[in-house]
């Protein structure tokens, strides 16, 4: 069995979710499956079938709380394995509108969630200083934080 | 006493400074040596950024890092997901050789190198371990007296064997140092789960985002809490926030103040409310105003 390239990836990170025997364990331990259709058991097994797991809407679904890999009885690393799913999905394009946003706003501020009038305000009231002591205030330290993403080359996955 | 500087991340200086300024009052009280970390940028946040790009993730976390490994001092988080993405990214790149040369050839375009010389901490294990809640006890000058729902959140205990603090199942420091401010922590229903936010849950699927909260308050409500205590900005901000939004989105109100661990321990330091900018919370419940402007008027 040539498995496909998805699980060839998640192997090569050190998560083997062939050992998964479908007990549901996961399932039963989601709080994201209470109030969304994620089916993490469905999720995993549709992972080691095809790599059309990367079109599933349910990718999106999990918080990432970490109780199915808490009480996996197969120790499989199931949050790890969503993550690098992910980001394979990611690099091919697939990602939500929502997320390309707050990598669009990281890579201008340094921040995902920057300063706005309000907070300067509530700062100022507070006593505290208009800017906080992050890239906020440095913007020698922004400018270096923007070399390092570039050489990263983060922005082209929003591309 | 261990050095520390103080890792701000986003939600708390931009959404929640009044957790930036109860942070800082009761750091100063306790006499903690604490700096500032000028320069720090966001962790990167673990559900968008590890999920979309872990090298970037890795090299972002890694300049962080070298921040506190030149100031020589150990970063004290004050958020889980700070706690989570620093943390796991300081032992990813302490434990792997691979990796660590990968993200110093990175961090070397801006004359920085990862040495792996600092430890990261969360304010809540902190105290717990390093100071300990009878030290705590001792600086408390008005015992509050209030029902607490307390809220771990995820990522200060999860995944387990990386945080090396106890049972995820039923851990109790926090909810010891919740009680050595004269509180009660209550044991409620699902008080483990999570707060709906995470995982890029928040920003991503909003609605959905908010179902998980609201099954938290509902539960939260039933416990006859006075408030809710968190270790972690972005629970605090959809907890928070969120019950504005649950009214809109499903016409429910449930009006629960919601706490930092750092705003309960300043009140109970005997600061005011407006000092730890409590006033700045989204919900305005006037029974608990009330209730805390008498906390720190007598006692």
């Amino acid at each position: 069995m040539n498995g496909n390239d998805v699980q060839r990836q998640l192997k090569e990170a050190g998560i083997d979710i062939l050992k998964c025997m479908q007990c549901g364990m996961c399932t039963g331990s989601c709080p994201s499956g209470r109030h969304t259709s994620l089916n993490i058991r469905r999720l995993v097994k549709h992972a080691i079938k095809s790599r059309d797991v990367l079109e599933d809407n349910e990718l999106w679904m999990c918080t990432t709380c970490y109780n199915c890999q808490e009480r996996c009885p197969r120790r499989i690393d199931i949050v790890d394995a969503i993550l690098k799913i992910r980001s394979i999905a990611a690099h091919e394009g697939i990602m939500l509108t929502e997320h390309r946003q707050v990598i669009k706003l990281f890579l201008e501020h340094g921040h995902a969630v920057p300063i706005d009038e309000i907070n300067i305000k509530k700062r100022e009231e507070l006593g505290l200083e208009k800017l906080p002591e992050t890239v906020h205030k440095y913007p020698d330290a922004l400018d270096e934080l923007k070399t390092l993403l570039e050489v990263c080359k983060l922005a082209e996955i929003i591309d | 006493m261990l050095q520390l500087a103080l890792f701000l991340g986003c939600v708390i200086p931009n959404r929640y400074p009044g957790i930036e300024m109860a942070t800082r009052l009761c750091l100063a009280k306790l006499d903690i040596d604490c700096a500032d970390l000028p320069g720090a940028s966001c962790c990167p946040a673990p559900g968008v950024f590890r999920s979309f790009d872990s090298p970037t993730w890795l090299a972002v976390a890694g300049r962080n890092l070298t921040l506190g490994e030149s100031m020589q001092r150990d970063l004290l988080t004050i958020c889980n997901g700070c706690f989570g993405s620093l943390a796991d990214a300081n032992r990813t790149l302490k434990e792997s050789e691979e990796v660590r040369q990968k993200t110093n050839e990175y961090l070397g375009k801006i004359d920085r190198q990862f040495k792996g010389t600092i430890d990261v901490r969360h304010i809540t294990e902190f105290l717990y371990s390093d100071v300990g809640p009878e030290k705590i006890k001792e600086a408390i000058e008005k015992p509050l007296g209030l029902k607490v729902a307390v809220h771990y959140g995820c990522h200060l205990i999860k995944p387990s064997r990386d945080r090396g603090l106890g049972s995820f199942e039923r851990p109790r420091f926090f909810d010891e140092l919740v009680e050595a401010t004269g509180s009660v922590s209550l044991e409620y229903s699902d008080k483990m789960e999570c707060c709906g936010a995470g995982g890029g849950m928040r920003s991503g699927l909003k609605e959905r985002s908010l179902a998980m909260a609201e099954h938290k308050l509902s539960r939260i409500k039933e416990s006859g809490a006075d408030c809710i205590v968190n270790a972690c900005p972005f629970c605090h901000m959809q907890l928070d926030v969120g019950q504005l939004e649950i009214k809109k989105a499903f016409d429910k109100t449930y009006d629960i103040p919601v706490l930092h661990y750092t705003q309960l321990l300043g009140l109970a330091m005997g600061f005011t409310p407006e000092m730890l900018g409590i006033h700045l919370n989204a919900v305005k419940n006037q029974e608990f105003a009330v209730k805390l402007a008498k906390l720190t008027e007598d006692n």
